[in-house]
């Protein structure tokens, strides 16, 4: 680690890699291996997914005809669910989801305005809801609880105001509810 | 080979130190400016609403939000940047420029591109946060004048390529030297890196705003803002780290430890900064996952470099301080000279950004993205990295550069001491804050104080995100009392003016392979890898355009 005596001999060229920095090099180099393994894994094994290319609509006219033009919950099987949930400036239609413990809710949102966001508190669900877009993620609540499900993307001055929320609840009290 | 080459000094001419100090008025002033409404929406998180002070000129949170964005991330770091690597390549090279004229009409398109973007802003005609992600749609002012700060500072480029070219020419068999070597790679990223935001604003937003077309694509214009958006945290980091490499081992007493790894480690992060753009977009309709993966393990390999970063600082670092008498593990950080507040300053920066990487290896791993995306996690991170690592440290670079070219000394250096660790407390306990709000499911851009779905359980991190703002507000107020006073104080005697500080490098740099010091095959293995980790996904995008978004102006 010593610099050479400033009229040594003429040096070849190299990369001049001081031990210690070549042992930080390997390191570096398996620890990247192991974080590439990791989210390959995770991505792919282990089937934590983000949303990808799903659907593409017309913001003006998802109001009038296809499935948007109906927000809302509906049963698709015993125990699964699908959601279509519209956004604009600044609510999100439907503004309560409700489901019964257990169920897994397929949730499809987008936009009729500006760019929004769809995150539910305490959940892996997280998408960007882009007009023109269909951002699509699904997932099985089993807590019974309140979730809200947050704007997380500045839409205009309402912003702050713009949430709904899911309830979960036992499915014997969903099924009274004549869901 | 012959490695005594001779190489020359020169301190820069008085016209020279005038235009570098121009940037760094702009620069400064943005700073001030912009980071007012900081605290103001630390504040506002525990309801204490300063807003109401600054009407009518500030209409809302998210206009101040927007000026924050701008003034603090895009306009304080690019003056900044340019002016500082202008410094670089000068004194780098030793030579002038060799088109003066080139710099200086780069330098006035910027401004104007400045002005231009001012104007609607404060008019509240362009409230759509410094990403003007659309269909938000913000006045043609708004755009034109972005895109003229982006070709001013690539005007600033030119003259830095063809001073580089000249130089080459002069030098044909002498390594470049670092700082500037470093200083003209930054940028080239930031032109190659900035294409996407040029042909979002050119093709789209730009058209759209004077109603030559009525609507946009939005998640393409998301593409191409991110294809610029991330090299753009390089193009702040990189000469944060000439500092790092170049300088602060020389003002610490010491010498930089690796000449050839550090050149490594730039090109690495100039073909690696550009094709990790959809990491930005995990959580995006309309972009296949398989390319989400393809961005994000490679988005992974930039930790290479940011290792090789890590090694080569530190080992610098500890070498001045054995130099200094240091001894034992940790006996040679105390060795620092913790007293120079212009590199406390850096050692601070550098340390918040230790954490500041590690998260960031999280924003990048897809499914924890899933948690934190759009929370108050990730201001909360940038605020390490952009807003510290970047902020505090160039403000350690102006605690030695304004008394450099205003021929001044710089005014209290105990109370620049004082700014320095305000700022680094203030951030700890703010971003602290900010990180745990976000994994508690905070938004961000959005003023919490007024949101009704905020929990008890939240009320404690609001509160510490405000107290950290405060310290933050009192440590940029000191930094504006001390280059205001330092700027505008006696000239000083020359031998109390400090010098730019080079540091040497342990071994001579002829000695650096010539692979590390040649352009063009850098270039090209960045081109290619942008075509091939980009271009299908951007072609499958711009084929399957759908203009269907129209214009909203909802604040
Ligand atoms: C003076 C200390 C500072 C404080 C207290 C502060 C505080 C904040 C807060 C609370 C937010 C989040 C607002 C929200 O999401 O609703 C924010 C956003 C931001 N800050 Fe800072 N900040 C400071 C300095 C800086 C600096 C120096 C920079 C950059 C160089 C910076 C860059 C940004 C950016 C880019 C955003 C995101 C804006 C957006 O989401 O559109 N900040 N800041
Ligand atoms: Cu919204």
């Amino acid at each position: 680690m010593t610099a050479p005596p400033a009229n040594a001999e003429p040096q070849k060229e190299s990369m001049g890699i001081d031990p210690y920095e070549r042992n930080w090099i390997r390191f570096s180099i398996v620890l990247l291996v192991v974080f590439l393994t990791a989210v390959t894994v995770a991505g792919f094994a282990m089937g934590f997914q983000v949303p990808g290319e799903e659907a593409r609509v017309d913001p003006a006219t998802i109001t009038e005809a296809g499935p948007f033009a109906n927000p809302g919950v509906r049963q698709i099987a015993p125990g699964e669910f699908e959601v279509y949930v519209v956004s604009r400036t600044f609510n999100f239609d439907p503004a309560e989801i409700v489901v019964p413990q257990g169920a897994t809710v397929t949730i499809y949102v987008t936009s009729q305005d500006v760019q929004h966001g769809f995150k539910i508190t305490d959940t892996n669900v997280n998408m960007q809801v882009v007009p023109g877009q269909v951002s699509k993620l699904t997932y099985t609540f089993d807590r019974v609880g309140e979730f809200p499900y947050i704007c997380h993307e500045y839409c205009g001055i309402g912003h702050a105001a713009m949430f709904g929320r899911v309830r979960v609840v036992p499915p014997s009290e969903f099924e009274e509810a004549g869901a | 080979m012959t490695i005594s080459i001779e190489r020359p000094t020169r301190e820069l001419t008085d016209a020279e130190k005038r235009f570098v100090g121009w940037h760094m008025l702009v620069a400064i002033i943005a700073l001030l400016v912009g980071s007012i409404f900081g605290p103001m929406q630390a504040l506002q998180y525990s309801n204490v609403d300063l807003y109401q002070y600054l009407e009518p000129v500030i209409r809302s949170y998210y206009q101040g939000l927007t000026l924050h964005g701008v003034l603090n991330a895009l306009v304080w770091t690019t003056f900044f940047i340019v002016g500082f690597t202008t410094l670089t390549t000068i004194k780098g090279l030793a030579r002038p420029l060799s088109y003066p004229k080139v710099n200086w009409a780069g330098f006035w398109v910027m401004v104007v591109g400045l002005v231009t973007t001012a104007v609607p802003i404060l008019l509240n005609q362009a409230t759509v946060l410094y990403t003007f992600y659309p269909p938000l749609q913000a006045s043609w002012a708004f755009y034109l004048g972005l895109t003229l700060v982006v070709v001013g500072s690539w005007v600033s480029g030119v003259g830095f390529f063809l001073t580089y070219r000249d130089w080459r020419r002069e030098n044909p068999a002498t390594r470049s030297p670092f700082i500037a070597f470093a200083g003209v790679l930054n940028m080239a990223m930031w032109q190659i890196a900035t294409l996407g935001v040029a042909v979002e604003i050119l093709t789209m937003l730009l058209p759209w705003s004077l109603g030559l077309i009525d609507a946009t694509d939005p998640e393409l214009a998301r593409t191409y803002f991110w294809f610029t958006g991330h090299p753009l945290v390089y193009f702040w980091l990189l000469p944060a780290y000439i500092s790092w490499y170049g300088m602060l081992p020389k003002q610490a007493g010491g010498k930089l430890f690796s000449d050839s790894l550090a050149r490594l480690a730039f090109w690495l992060f100039l073909i690696v900064s550009v094709p990790v753009g959809f990491h930005h977009q995990f959580v995006d309709p309309g972009v296949p996952t398989a390319w989400k993966w393809i961005h994000a393990t490679l988005t992974y390999s930039v930790f290479f470099p940011s290792m090789l970063t890590a090694f080569t600082v530190i080992a610098s670092l500890e070498y001045a301080g054995r130099r200094r008498g240091g001894t034992g593990l940790v006996g040679w950080i105390r060795a620092l000279p913790w007293k120079d507040p212009s590199v406390a300053a850096q050692l601070l920066a550098g340390i918040l950004f230790l954490f500041g990487g590690i998260g960031g290896l999280t924003n990048a791993s897809y499914n924890l993205n899933l948690i934190i995306h759009n929370t108050a996690w990730v201001p909360g991170h940038f605020h390490l990295t952009v807003a510290t690592a970047v902020t505090l440290s160039f403000m350690g670079i102006t605690y030695w550069l304004v008394p450099y070219i205003t021929g001044k000394q710089l005014v209290s250096p105990r109370l620049a001491l004082v700014q320095v660790w305000t700022w680094f407390v203030g951030m700890v306990i703010f971003s602290n804050a900010m990180h745990v709000l976000g994994l508690l499911g905070a938004p961000r851009r959005t003023p919490l104080g007024d949101a009704p779905y905020v929990p008890e359980e939240w009320n404690g991190h609001l509160l510490r995100t405000s107290i950290g703002g405060t310290i933050l507000l009192v440590s940029v107020l000191i930094y504006g009392w001390i280059m205001l006073r330092t700027a505008t104080g006696p000239k000083a005697d020359p031998e109390d003016v400090p010098g730019i500080p080079i540091a040497e490098s342990l071994r001579d740099p002829q000695l650096t392979p010539l692979w590390l010091d040649r352009f063009k095959p850098w270039l090209i293995a960045a081109g290619v890898l942008i075509v091939v980790a980009y271009g299908p996904q951007l072609w499958d995008q711009i084929t399957g355009i759908q203009l269907n978004a129209p214009g909203w102006t909802p604040w």
